[in-house]
C-alpha cells in the first residue's frame, strides 16, 4: 500500500510554513510530490470559502482531486493545516489535526517564533512525523 | 541511618515555610506571566541587538525588582535573621523561589569557605515553551533572576554576584545559577545623604 499522505501548513498569505509526507508504504516519487503540493495549493480557495460557513476549526473534507481527498483544519489565526489523502478516514484525520494543533500552539507561544514564518524547529518536525506514523 | 535523615529534615523546615507562604500569596495565570516575560526578552533583543548587552539589561531589571521584592518577602514570610550564608541560601531557594515563582530550587556545590553555592532549578515558569533560535547561544534567557537575587540580598547587607552557568534552553538538563558572596556590607550612609 503506497499511500502517501501529504501534510502542509499554510500561512495567511498562502505561504507554506511546513510540509511533511507520511507514506505507509513506498515513498512517493519526486513528481508526485510536486503534484501533491499543487493540488493542496489549488484547494486553498475552497478552504477560504468553507471557513466562513462553519464555526468549527476542523473543516474535514473540502476538495477532491481524482481519487484523492483534501481535508483541512483552520486555526483561529487562519493558519491552514491541509492534508492530502487517498482514504476517507475522518476519525484518524480529526485526531491527527487535533494533536498537530496542540504542537502548533506550543510553537506559537514561543516568543522567538514569528507568526506566519516557516517552522524550522527540529523537535516539531520529528513530533509531527511521529503523529503521522501513529495515525496513518 | 534513619536518625540522620530525621535530623536533616528537622534542620530544614524551609520547605514547609515556603509552601505555607506560597499558599497565602495571590496567584496569576502562569501563561500570562510566561508570555509577558517572553515579550520583554524579545523586545530587548530587538532593541539592543547585542546579546551580551541583553543579558546585562535583564540583570539590571532583575536588580531593580530584587531591591523591592525583598520587603514583600520579609513581610510575608516572617523569616528571621539568617545565622550564616548557608542558611541564606536555603531561604532563597526554598522560600524565596517558592513564594514568587512557585518552584523550589536546590542548593548544591558549596565551596570550601562556604562563600559560593549553586542554585539548581529543575523547571522555571519563565522558560516554559521557549525554544532559543540557534544563533542565541550567548543569551541567558532568565538572567533577570540573577539580578533579583543580587538586588534582594544587597538590601539585607550581602553583596553577591549571581551568574547563570547552565540553562535548559541551551540543552542542559537543569538550569544552574552560581551565587558568590563578595562581602558583607556594614551600614553605610546612603550616597544621597553623604554629600550634604
Amino acid at each position: 500500500m503506497s499511500v502517501p499522505y501529504t501534510f502542509t501548513i499554510v500561512g495567511k498569505n498562502d505561504n507554506p510554513l511546513y510540509e511533511a509526507e507520511f507514506a505507509s508504504g513506498v515513498k512517493a516519487k519526486e513528481q508526485a510530490h510536486h503534484l501533491s503540493q499543487f493540488v493542496i495549493h489549488s484547494s486553498i480557495d475552497l478552504v477560504e470559502e468553507a471557513v466562513w460557513k462553519s464555526t468549527a476549526m476542523n473543516l474535514k473534507g473540502v476538495d477532491r482531486f481524482g481519487k484523492s481527498y483534501i481535508s483541512s483544519f483552520v486555526t483561529a489565526g487562519h493558519i491552514k493545516f491541509m492534508l492530502l489523502h487517498e482514504k476517507k478516514e475522518e476519525d484518524a484525520i480529526k485526531g491527527f489535526f487535533q494533536d498537530v494543533y496542540e504542537l502548533y500552539v506550543k510553537i506559537a507561544i514561543n516568543p522567538f517564533y514569528q507568526l506566519n514564518t516557516p517552522i524550522t524547529s527540529v523537535a516539531f518536525d520529528s513530533r509531527v512525523k511521529k503523529l503521522g506514523a501513529k495515525y496513518f | 541511618c534513619g536518625a540522620v535523615v530525621m535530623a536533616q529534615k528537622g534542620a530544614r523546615p524551609y520547605d514547609r515555610i515556603g509552601e505555607q507562604v506560597f499558599a497565602k500569596v495571590d496567584k496569576i495565570n502562569a501563561e500570562l506571566f510566561t508570555l509577558t516575560y517572553g515579550s520583554i526578552v524579545t523586545q530587548l533583543v530587538k532593541d539592543y541587538e547585542d546579546l551580551g548587552e541583553v543579558n546585562t539589561q535583564l540583570e539590571k531589571m532583575g536588580y531593580n525588582i530584587g531591591v523591592r521584592l525583598i520587603e514583600e518577602f520579609l513581610a510575608r514570610s516572617n523569616v528571621g535573621r539568617c545565622a550564616d550564608f548557608t542558611e541564606t541560601a536555603e531561604v532563597v531557594a526554598k522560600v524565596g523561589f517558592k513564594m514568587f515563582l512557585g518552584i523550589t530550587a536546590n542548593v548544591t556545590d558549596w565551596d570550601a569557605e562556604k562563600k559560593e553555592f549553586s542554585l539548581v532549578l529543575d523547571d522555571n515558569p519563565l522558560t516554559e515553551f521557549v525554544e532559543l533560535p540557534e544563533s542565541y547561544n550567548k543569551l541567558w534567557y532568565a538572567n533577570i533572576l540573577c539580578g533579583v537575587i543580587r538586588g534582594a540580598l544587597e538590601m539585607v547587607q550581602m553583596k553577591v554576584e549571581a551568574t547563570y552557568v547552565k540553562c535548559v534552553l541551551h540543552g542542559h538538563d537543569v538550569s544552574e545559577i552560581r551565587v558568590l558572596l563578595k562581602e558583607i556590607l556594614t551600614d553605610e550612609i546612603p550616597a544621597s545623604m553623604r554629600d550634604e
